[in-house]
């Protein structure tokens, strides 16, 4: 990996390098504008609208490209970078064919607020609007799936546009901005000048929170019999890990975490309850219900989360702490709200907020659910279960890779069995769930973070969605472990048939997927499987004393479910259990 | 719940495609868009948009919120929370034969519309004022046969002061 690794440079000295006023093209004014930014990597694709764009990148070294095999791979592996290392990500693609290639990582960025700077190429201007070749209204086409975007008419405003593009996308709730540049924009030559701070009118994300409604929240928790935490991605997304643990510590309330907050509290601390909804543990779910003071911090109450919304959370005052004033009483109705960033909020608030003191027999309430409802499952010594699979993933790494995972059943075993203790090590696809994510995901956690253990979970059906992108791995030697869970179905449809269509199983067989083993090693990717317990471990050490990517086919057990699992229409305390 | 009428005024940056995305907002979140326009504003650089909508409390308030989260929306302002002005502006085309003219002349005086075009049998009446009286123009004039209306949406504003 270190060969990949871009010299590191201070701002300082690009700054000298690059801030001296010159005529330039726009392509090279894009690539020091994004040298300006601090950009390490970008992922992208080329094409007719994008090669001056290229033609400038020939030989240029001051930040790493890396070739995927897709757009999507890009945009996703562009995502996973963000999501790894809290940086904005950076994907390249052209126009057309290009750009709508982009639309599902797009889309998926936007659903988990992933910071992203999407640049397309596209046709000159002079031919937009015309249906001309590869021409794409992409400005258009993802309106309703990026936090702001540009159509770049006059290089002029190139620079201005870039660092705009930026602070949008890092700031406030983030999510993803996308720059449209045509042909004859990125080929027109100006002169160069930096940026100066950025003037947006209409854009102030208030930060700081109302300090009346601290004080009423602190007064609640002083109150409060059954106080329960739910923490979102938004912990992680503002760097507040630390901060809400000497919350919940100062307080000594329970606390659970959303899909996407995994990893924003120490999943072994004896107040956390596991994660909630659909898939959620009996604890987390049942706190929710039974709770008097429910305070969500940077969650967005899905509908994964929330069930059935008349009945959720009952009994509860509900606190809602987010950045986005508009996720305030979208699902929920709030008693007190707090607009700020949650960093900040949990700042103030750790001086003045009170210990949650007419809490103990909650608190031992909790704690003896979380004894006698723990996750289980039926283990087997003939068949390989999914979940133990899990579960020597975590008992041998400790718990500290950077986890990726796509979409489906082995996401929410991962999500239940892999114990997280720290943020950003988790990167799923929560509020889209999309399937051929999480491998260029993984790609691009890896580029962020060369010397970590980077584990990539997925299904066999998502396996397929980008396995492309095997190419990438074995040509950049980026040594990210691809964990297939082999069931030979698409497993989560497969359990929603089994569960509430009856036994219909409509279009879920996967027969006629490939030998993953022998597709890993046709790309350069060494390949193994396992098909019992024994070959699991062996396989899975095999793995870990190889430098490289590694593939590793676990066949597992064809029926399983995962449980709990709430139905649509049900509370979240109306769980079925399994038979485990 | 449809709920009230909403008439919300939206000044925004006068960038190519933010109607788009005004609109876009609205269709995609499902909030109802009874009427919208949009003009130069007092500020060159700004429009303002008077969108007419219907929902519930609740909706109101997550469309001023969604609407703020806009990059190019600068303010919001829910103009019916106070003493406003509202007008639209209808023209009708009506027709109207040499002797029925005395009469839809004796409408259109009553209701202080005006006449801005005659044809050989058929006059263009205009008419400017809340929805509701241009609701009553044009049922008045339905009788002797619309030929062709447009309405423009309303436009509106807070009265003096009023903040
Ligand atoms: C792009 C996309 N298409 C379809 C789906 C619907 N979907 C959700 S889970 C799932 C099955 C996934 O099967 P597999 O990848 O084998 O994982 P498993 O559930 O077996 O672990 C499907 C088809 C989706 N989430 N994303």
């Amino acid at each position: 990996m270190s060969a990949q690794t871009p010299e590191v440079r201070s701002t300082e000295q690009l700054r000298e390098k690059w801030m001296k006023p010159e005529v330039i093209s726009g392509s090279e004014i894009l690539l020091r504008s994004l040298l300006l930014e601090g950009v390490e990597c970008v992922f992208g694709y080329p094409g007719g609208a994008v090669l001056y764009i290229y033609d400038a990148m020939y030989g240029f070294e001051d930040f790493k490209h890396v070739l995927t095999r897709h757009e999507q791979g890009a945009i996703h592996a562009a995502d996973g970078y963000a999501r790894a290392s809290g940086k904005v990500g950076v994907c390249i693609a052209t126009s057309g064919p290009g750009a709508t290639n982009l639309v599902t990582g797009i889309a998926t960025a936007y659903m988990d607020s992933v910071p992203m700077v999407v640049i397309t190429g596209n046709v000159a201007t002079s031919l937009i609007g015309t249906d001309a070749f590869q021409e794409a209204d992409i400005t258009g086409i993802t309106m309703p799936i990026t936090k702001h975007s540009y159509l770049v008419r006059d290089v002029k405003d190139l620079p201005r546009i870039i660092h705009e593009a930026f602070h949008i996308a890092s700031t406030g709730r983030k999510g993803p901005v996308l720059i449209d540049i045509p042909k004859d924009v990125s080929a027109a030559k100006e002169l160069f000048q930096p940026p100066g701070d950025v003037q947006l009118r209409g854009y102030n994300p208030r930060t700081v929170p109302n300090r009346l409604q601290l004080d009423k929240l602190c007064r609640a928790i002083g109150e409060a019999e059954r106080p329960l935490i739910l923490a979102g991605g938004g912990v992680i997304y503002s760097g507040a890990h630390e901060a809400l643990y000497e919350f919940v510590t100062r307080t000594q309330i329970p606390i659970t975490t959303t899909l996407l907050g995994l990893g924003a509290f120490p999943s072994g601390h004896e107040l956390w309850t596991g994660m909630p909804g659909m898939h959620g543990t009996y604890t987390s779910n049942h706190a929710i219900q039974q709770s008097d003071l429910l305070i969500n911090i940077g969650a967005r109450f899905d509908d994964r989360v929330t069930g059935k919304l008349d009945g959720f959370a009952p009994h509860a005052k509900i606190v809602h702490i987010d950045i986005d004033p508009a996720e305030i009483g979208k699902n929920v109705p709030t008693d007190i709200p707090v607009v700020g960033d949650v960093k900040t909020v949990l700042e103030m608030l750790n001086p003045i907020a009170p210990a949650a003191a007419k809490a103990d027999a909650w608190r031992a309430q909790i704690s003896e659910w979380k004894g006698t409802h723990p996750f289980k499952y039926q283990d087997s010594e003939e068949v390989l279960k999914p979940q133990w699979v899990i579960e020597m993933l975590n008992e041998t790494t400790n718990g500290e890779a950077i986890v990726s995972t796509d979409v489906g059943q082995h996401q929410m075993w991962a999500a239940q069995y892999y114990k997280f203790n720290q943020p950003r090590s988790w990167i799923t696809s929560g509020g889209l769930g999309t399937m051929g994510f999480g491998f260029p995901a993984a790609i691009g956690a890896q580029m962020a973070h060369p010397d970590r253990l980077v584990i990539s979970i997925n299904g066999d059906g998502g396996m397929q969605m980008c396995s492309q992108e095997l190419a990438i791995c074995a040509i950049n030697k980026i040594p990210v472990k691809i964990v297939v869970i082999n069931n030979q179905v698409l497993g989560m449809v497969r359990q929603w048939q089994e569960l509430i269509y009856d036994n219909r199983y409509s279009h879920i067989d996967l027969s006629g997927s490939p030998d993953f083993v022998k597709l890993a090693e046709a790309y350069g990717v060494k390949g193994l499987r396992a098909t019992n317990k024994e070959e699991a471990r062996k396989a899975w050490a095999e793995a870990m004393d190889t430098p490289g990517p590694v593939l590793i086919d676990f066949v597992v057990a064809k029926g399983e479910n995962v449980y709990p699992m709430v139905t649509q229409g049900s509370t979240i305390d109306q769980m079925l259990m399994g038979d485990a | 719940m449809s709920g009230f009428k909403h008439t919300i005024a939206v000044l925004v940056n006068d960038q190519p495609g933010v109607l788009q995305r005004v609109a876009g907002l609205f269709g995609r979140r499902g909030f109802n868009i009874e009427s919208i326009t949009v003009g130069q504003s007092e500020e060159v650089g700004l429009s303002r948009m008077v969108i007419v909508t219907t929902g519930s409390d609740t909706t109101l308030e997550q469309i001023e919120k969604q609407l703020y989260k806009l990059i190019d929306v600068i303010k919001v302002i829910n103009l019916s929370s106070k003493p406003m002005v509202a007008r639209e502006l209808a023209l009708i085309k009506v027709k109207a034969e040499p002797s029925a003219r005395p009469e839809i002349l004796g409408v259109v005086e009553t209701f202080r519309a005006s006449v801005v075009d005659i044809g050989a049998n058929s006059m263009m009446v205009q008419s400017v004022g809340d929805t509701g009286k241009i609701d009553a123009i044009i049922e008045l004039l339905k009788p002797y046969g619309i030929q062709e209306l447009t309405r423009t949406g309303v436009t509106a504003m807070i009265r003096g002061n009023a903040q």
